[in-house]
């Protein structure tokens, strides 16, 4: 098992790299530091000296991949790509563009993003799965056919929909919960509720569609008919066969996401006001921050690589049938 | 002499001119093909499909007007020459030009006679009041609106819609004779088995589909000659004029993407299965690497770059129209190539399982060349899979849209679409009283489009799809029909949307 996780995150370093040269690319040689230097200045009426300045404040005055003017080891070190790529390796991702510590900034914003997208996340998983279920044990009735057209409509309303409407109900018009805002302890509650039964909501759709699938592709095989032909009853089937088997494909689907909760979401956490890692990528996605969007390029694809690895082991754990050699 | 107008074709023009063209091929050659007309023939049977594709027909219509785009002349004062206005026009602008010149100083109400907000306003004895003034086009013609809007907008929808009924019953005489014709049938039995649905393609619910959509369209056009059907928006542009223009846009970002990606994901994807061995861990690599950074967060680096090399190049466009319609296309390769991953390794599965098959070994050992098995023999065997993921994804990229432009990294501020519409929207909301208006009606647009998108999507899916079954409503119990959706199959721009929703 062990040697199997060790292999497994070894198969992970090329990938990071690649991503690391991805990212390298899009940043420093489609455009060079001067063309970033000057949309951030402004077009018009930029000296010469003001772009050496916004370079050398951030670093970005050095050669990208080969420093002549240095000697030995320095000829590789003492460049864009050594100092700025490279360095992420080890959560060296530099300053943002009003001076703080990226890495820093990003240890404090995880906690906020994770406190409303751990509970989309468990909520989410218990409701779609029950609603499924209910949809998989009414199959070919009324009740399944409407389930199924709700799910269509409700896959076809905008994200921004359901922000948007959920804002103008719950707190302007029934005033039960703050707009949005967030506060630290206990007092986060009262803010996180709308956001989480929002995110719930606008994912139902997609969610119980696709597990309503699953199930009903479970249902199809043979060791269900076995054990309806032992005269078990349709809840026995449903639930100690279909579901505990279908649990496979629907964990191991869930597992991927899990290290990707930390980085929150993009509008949900805007919206709402919540600090988190989702507002502070918009944040700096407006403001034209290339560092910060750098900087959490690499660490999504870290999380969304810790989510494979994670989904390959917990198909081991819960389905005995995969061996791991 | 110069001409009246002088054409302009923008670069996504150009595209879907191509994909019209590459559809009209495919439709030619599938109809001389019986194998092929099959499935398409089990689309046509589904009725939830044939009328979400009615729908899905207006609005390519109205895609594909606002698609013609031309510089019209202007008359230049000093010397009577005539040039070419700087201005880019679509066929739509011309057909709605009641509506995109109808400009009104700034937000009005749905159906209002009267501006959202007070002005100061001379008296002729000199003193002032503050009120709510008259719109310079909504409602104009009424002497007193408080006592007649009611009436007259209740007059005019009505007359509308009945234009459009006898229309839609014109339309139906003419299906029911056609039928009739081909059938060697009588007239009016032909029209009651259309109505009892006992058609081989369900007409009823296409012409119900119809029906519809020509009297809601009757009663707003109608209506949209004397009033702002949707209101207005901030500097009193009519929100259904741009409700109409942000179609082009949803449909553009909808279908040039998946043009945009099927090159790279065919090639590769049947190219990994094929040849296996060196090839495939590369190709393996390349796409395990791009798919591995969250969709949005590329898009948006890449969008940003995107930015930056625009600004640094603007020789590359002569007008704002040029400039927004580069930025699409952009925006189309960039969602393409985040989205190619997910469809190339469905193919690269499917080509590994095909190129075990007998007749592809038998070509083998024939000495047929491997470019001719590939595109003879594994090629149409996984275009079901390509056209399956091509209509899922077109719902998927039409609501992303939406998302992107919000986050900042959508198309062009200048291009009027859903996203943009939202995002000027959004502001709004805080304001006392409301302005709905304008997300209302983009969000009502953008859910007719994806619900129908949607709809016709699992129809194709159901019709192209062999090894999945479907549970029968009709049978009254659980019966295999040969039919359901594949969990394989899930749409490739799910992978975008999952990472932006919530």
């Amino acid at each position: 098992m062990l040697n199997y996780i060790i292999r497994r995150m070894l198969y992970a370093i090329p990938i990071l790299i690649g991503v690391n040269l991805i990212t390298f690319t899009l940043f420093f040689v489609v455009n060079t530091p001067d063309d970033m230097a000057r949309m951030q200045l402004g077009i018009k009426r930029v000296t010469p000296e003001a772009i050496e300045k916004w370079k050398h404040e951030r670093g970005y005055d050095k050669p990208l991949m080969f420093n002549d003017s240095e000697e030995g080891a320095a000829k590789f070190t003492r460049t864009i790509f050594f100092e700025k790529s490279a360095a992420m390796f080890v959560f060296d991702f530099g300053r943002a563009d009003d001076g703080r510590d990226i890495a820093h900034e990003i240890k404090a914003r995880m906690l906020p993003s994770l406190a409303i997208a751990l509970p989309v996340f468990l909520l989410g998983l218990i409701v779609y799965i029950t609603f499924a279920l209910v949809m998989a044990f009414f199959r070919a009735t009324y009740v399944d056919f409407w389930g199924v057209v709700l799910c269509v409509a409700l896959m076809s309303i905008s994200s921004l929909f359901y922000i948007i409407g959920g804002q103008f109900l719950i707190s302007k018009l029934w005033h039960l919960v703050p707009i949005s805002g967030y506060g630290g302890g206990l007092d986060a509650g009262k803010f996180l509720v709308l956001p989480v039964i929002i995110g719930v909501i606008s994912g139902a759709g997609a969610n119980t569609r696709w597990y309503r699938t699953i199930f009903l592709e479970e249902m199809g095989k043979d060791y269900v008919r076995t054990a309806r032909a032992k005269g078990l009853p349709e809840s026995i089937v449903l639930f100690r066969h279909v579901l505990r088997n279908a649990m496979i494909p629907i964990l191991t689907g869930a597992v991927v996401v899990i290290p990707l909760l930390f980085l929150g979401s993009l509008i949900a956490e805007s919206f709402f006001g919540i600090p988190g890692l989702g507002s502070y990528t918009i944040d700096a996605i407006n403001s034209q921050d290339f560092a910060v969007v750098r900087a959490m390029v690499f660490l999504g694809s870290l999380l969304y690589i810790i989510g494979l690895i994670l989904t390959d082991i917990s198909y081991t754990l819960v389905d005995p049938r995969i061996r791991l050699e | 002499m110069t001409m009246l107008f002088k054409p302009v074709i923008l670069w996504t023009d150009a595209l879907i001119y191509l994909l019209v063209m590459v559809v009209l091929a495919f439709v030619w050659y599938v109809r001389r093909n019986e194998h092929m007309l099959a499935p398409w023939r089990r689309v046509g049977h589904s009725a939830s499909g044939m009328a979400a594709l009615t729908v899905l027909v207006f609005f390519i219509v109205i895609g594909l007007l606002d698609t013609v785009h031309f510089r019209p002349t202007v008359e230049n004062s000093s010397n009577g020459e005539k040039v070419y206005s700087v201005e880019v026009l679509s066929l739509l602008d011309v057909i709605a030009a009641p509506l995109r010149t109808r400009v009104e100083k700034t937000y009005s109400a749905p159906f209002a006679a009267y501006l959202y907000a007070r002005e100061t306003i001379e008296l002729l004895d000199g003193g002032q009041i503050r009120e709510f003034p008259r719109l310079q086009f909504g409602g104009a013609h009424l002497q007193n609106p408080e006592v007649q809007l009611f009436a007259d907008v209740a007059w005019r929808a009505a007359a509308g819609a009945a234009l459009g009924f006898l229309g839609w019953c014109v339309l139906v005489a003419l299906l029911g004779a056609l039928l009739a014709r081909r059938d060697n049938a009588r007239f009016l039995p032909t029209l009651s088995a259309i109505r009892r649905g006992t058609t081989e393609i369900p007409w009823n619910a296409v012409l119900v589909t119809l029906g519809l959509i020509l009297s809601l369209l009757g009663a707003a056009l109608a209506l949209s000659t004397h009033y702002h059907i949707f209101g207005s928006d901030k500097v009193g542009q009519d929100v259904f004029y741009q409700s109409l223009k942000s179609i082009r846009t949803g449909l553009v970002i909808g279908t040039l993407t998946t043009l945009m990606m099927l090159p790279f994901a065919l090639l590769l994807g049947i190219m990994a299965g094929y040849f296996r061995g060196w090839v495939d861990d590369v190709i393996q690599y390349i796409y395990t690497t791009l798919s591995s950074i969250p969709g949005v967060l590329l898009i948006a680096a890449a969008v940003l770059m995107m930015q930056v090399y625009m600004e640094a190049h603007p020789e590359l466009f002569d007008t704002i129209a040029a400039r927004a319609d580069l930025r699409l296309l952009f925006l189309c390769i960039i969602l393409g190539v985040t989205s190619w991953t997910g469809l190339c390794r469905l193919l690269r599965g499917e080509t590994l399982k095909l190129r075990e098959m007998e007749y592809i070994q038998a070509a083998h050992a024939f000495g047929v060349s491997h470019w001719r098995i590939i595109s003879r023999h594994i090629l149409p065997n996984v275009m079901h899979i390509v056209l399956i993921a091509t209509v899922m994804d077109f719902s998927g990229l039409v609501l992303a849209e939406a998302v992107l432009s919000y986050v900042g990294v959508g198309v062009d501020p200048s291009m009027i679409s859903f996203g943009t519409m939202i995002n000027a929207a959004r502001l709004e909301m805080a304001r006392e009283p409301m302005v709905w208006w304008a997300l209302l009606s983009a969000f009502g647009f953008m859910f007719a489009l994806v619900l129908s998108a949607n709809l016709f999507a699992d129809a194709v899916q159901d019709a192209f799809n062999p090894r999945v079954r479907t549970w029968s409503l009709k049978a009254g119990k659980p019966q295999r029909t040969g039919r359901e959706e594949d969990p394989e199959t899930k749409p490739v721009a799910v992978a975008v949307k999952d990472s932006i929703s919530p």
